[in-house]
């Protein structure tokens, strides 16, 4: 209780309620423009905030990250477009509501399951906070290095089905890292003797590269897309009614976004397919899910809310990022000399209550706002696509010029831009990248601390948390190779399914064999037939 | 690894080759270059050498880039790869509008360059009606008065601004 009263102590300032007030409206406009999204706006507001005391700075982003998603639903509903990419399962069942004509129920169910989501998580996040901070301590360096691998192996793995290109790329954000002065021995590591590259690539411009040019550039490059809005009729508060007759599809999957947000690399996709297949499987009436179904729309739009706060814990607790939006704001910790990690959780437990009472609060101006501006809001879907571009390619300036001044860092953002691009228009994941280059540079820090004590290979898992961890990398990778196994089993088995041939290995052992005995035995025929030709009977 | 781009019916087939191809040899020419770019030191253990974690970003690039290429559907380029480069060569122009705002900015200045920028490009996107112009020019203004007046944030004055009488000249250093 004194926790949650100084956590408040601190929010009672108002810069906070300000920063507050910006962050939930700022990411609802954001999120409802679909093609801006969170990432874009967090990354050109990055370098602003630095100038901002650490709570408030955070509080605009956290603010954006939260609320974006409420507003991603408003285009997902209403033009089957998403706002964010994390709305796509929304439209599955929120447009097909919205050509019944029964958009305003539709947008009504998805804000009030979007704030059961926030305001649930943020609740689980709050009880859970002492249990977390005395675990955090026996977080040392090797159980923190085995996190971050753990971490990486599971932002790759996660990509199903580009999982090779997401490794390739997650080693490239490893290698960026390393660039520049290497700090323990000071040599030189791919800096071709270039003075400019001595300091490193920073991350804000590789994140303002990736997401806000290369998006300003997707849209200049696109066509604008003409769309037409429905009228919105009834109440915004029968949602609120529908949401409290399916209390179990909403709490399971609030504790689904929960968890999965705690994990790195999983984080709101996995969420809201495992909510959405949980509630498919469990619903009376199964065959309505992507019809329009009030109980797919709650378990996508709850499971995806209940993430933002979970994700914060292994950013606090650890220091360790599970997704790009939160990679960004560990640098707007470090820019403060607030280092996030079990210390943190020691000594400043009042901040990180701090920050999850703004996330609760925000939670409520954020649904306040969307109850009163709904109608004039959707005016924003209809902003053209190009003209939006020609907005961000101004706005990244702003981003990338204010960290330094430096014309350099714009040609290195512009080039990160063109490979953003190249990347989103081949449908190849970026996150990898901006998480090999965070993960990177803290399993390259952790690993030479911890091995400084470790004698005999044994002695790196000899702890407990590091043995969990150990196993738990085993486990995933056992997981994923079994996977890729089954996924090889089954392909093949569709090539053959024609041929109504056994796709065991042993079946297809015995065929070659019978072929080759075949062939082989044609041959021996052929050469028995040249080597005695029937005789002729001349002499 | 799963890798199977086939089975992927929303990721596009064009492009995927070439974008493979040019990232494997970028990344072989950086593993070719570990030697000379980054050292070796002896007496250190080799998780504290400062080749190692080069090491393993350009290997694991080199060995997945490539194993992530003998995945692809397709060995061949066609015409459709082609013209996927040519799109991606395209948004130089946008590059270029950029790094001349970037490079203009410092000598005539944040607000100046912002308004003429704004509306020009928005211009060449095809929004030539006065209303759109308008639009542009007060997006640029306010995004001006908020990052620059308000937030404060770290653009330097320009040279242009040295130009302008006395008081105007510090008042327009500080605000725009």
């Amino acid at each position: 209780m004194d926790l949650l009263l100084s956590g408040i102590e601190i929010l009672a300032r108002w810069d906070v309620a300000l920063a507050l007030l910006v962050g939930s409206v700022g990411g609802v406009l954001i999120g409802a423009i679909p093609g801006v999204g969170p990432a874009v706006a967090i990354a050109i507001l990055l370098p602003a905030t630095f100038s901002m005391d650490p709570i408030v700075g955070l509080t605009v982003l956290l603010g954006i990250y939260g609320s974006s998603m409420y507003g991603g639903s408003i285009p997902a509903i209403l033009i089957n477009t998403p706002g964010t990419a994390v709305n796509a399962l929304t439209t599955y069942d929120g447009f097909p509501m919205t050509t019944r004509g029964e958009a305003r129920r539709a947008l009504s169910l998805a804000y009030s399951s979007s704030f059961f989501g926030g305001v649930f998580s943020v609740i689980c996040l709050i009880l859970f906070a002492p249990f977390l901070a005395k675990i955090a301590p026996m977080f040392g360096s090797r159980e923190i290095f085995l996190a971050a691998l753990l971490g990486i192996i599971l932002v790759v793995i996660a990509h199903r089905k580009h999982s090779l290109i997401a490794a390739a790329l997650a080693c490239f954000g490893i290698w960026l890292n390393t660039i520049g002065l290497h700090a323990a021995s000071y040599s030189k590591r791919y800096t071709f003797d270039q003075s400019w590259l001595s300091g490193g690539v920073n991350l804000i411009v590789v994140v303002l590269g990736l997401f806000a040019l290369s998006q300003a550039f997707i849209l200049l490059q696109g066509e604008d897309e003409r769309t037409r809005l429905t009228k919105l009729k009834g109440s915004f508060f029968q949602g609120f009614r529908e949401l409290a007759r399916h209390p179990r599809v909403a709490g399971v999957s609030g504790l689904f976004g929960v968890v999965m947000g705690m994990i790195p690399g999983v984080g709101e996709f996995t969420a809201q397919f495992m909510s959405y297949s949980y509630a498919q499987r469990s619903s009376k009436r199964p065959e309505d899910f992507g019809h329009g179904s009030s109980e797919g729309l709650i378990a996508a739009e709850t499971a995806n809310n209940a993430v933002p706060a979970a994700a914060m814990v292994p950013l606090l607790a650890l220091g360790i990022p599970g997704e790009a939006l939160t990679a960004m704001m560990l640098s707007v910790f470090y820019v403060h000399n607030v280092i996030p990690g079990p210390g943190l959780f020691q000594n400043h437990m009042d901040f990180v209550v701090a920050l999850y009472v703004s996330l609760l609060v925000l939670n409520v101006l954020v649904v306040i706002f969307l109850l009163v501006a709904t109608n004039q809001l959707i005016k924003v879907v209809n902003i053209p696509n190009r003209f939006l571009g020609v907005c961000i390619l101004t706005l990244s300036f702003v981003g990338v010029y204010s960290l330094r001044n430096s014309l350099t860092d714009c040609i290195l953002a512009a080039a990160f831009g063109i490979l953003g691009f190249i990347l989103k228009r081949l449908h190849l994941p970026i996150v990898p990248i901006i998480l090999g280059m965070v993960l990177g540079g803290i399993m390259e820090v952790k690993l030479r601390s911890a091995m400084a004590r470790v004698k005999t290979p044994f002695d790196f898992i000899d702890r407990p948390i590091a043995m969990i961890l150990f196993l738990m990398i085993v486990l995933v990778l056992g997981l994923h190779v079994r996977r890729v196994w089954l996924d090889r089993k089954l392909r093949k088995a569709k090539t053959w399914s024609t041929s109504h041939a056994s796709t065991s290995f042993a079946a297809h052992l015995y065929r070659r064999k019978d072929y080759l005995l075949t062939e082989r035995g044609k041959t021996a025929r052929a050469k028995r037939s040249t080597y005695s030709r029937p005789s002729t009977g001349k002499k | 690894m799963s890798n199977d781009i086939s089975q992927d019916h929303r990721r596009p087939k064009r492009g995927q080759l070439l974008f493979a191809v040019l990232f494997l040899a970028a990344s072989a020419l950086l593993l070719a270059r570990l030697g000379d770019q980054t050292k070796w030191l002896n007496g250190k253990a080799l998780f504290a050498q400062p080749r190692f974690w080069p090491a393993i970003g350009v290997g694991g690039m080199v060995v997945f880039g490539a194993l992530h290429l003998w995945h692809l559907p397709r060995r061949r380029f066609t015409r459709p790869d082609y013209l996927e480069g040519r799109v991606w060569l395209s948004i130089l122009e946008w590059v270029l509008w950029f790094l001349a705002y970037v490079i203009a900015v410092p000598i005539v200045g944040y607000l100046p360059t912002t308004l003429i920028f704004a509306p020009l490009l928005s211009r060449r996107m095809g929004y030539k009606s006065p209303r759109m112009m308008w639009i542009s020019i007060a997006f640029a203004f306010v995004i001006v008065v908020l990052f620059k007046s308000v937030l404060q944030v770290k653009i330097p004055g320009a040279l242009a601004y040295e130009y302008l009488p006395g008081a105007l000249r510090s008042f327009f250093i500080v605000h725009f």
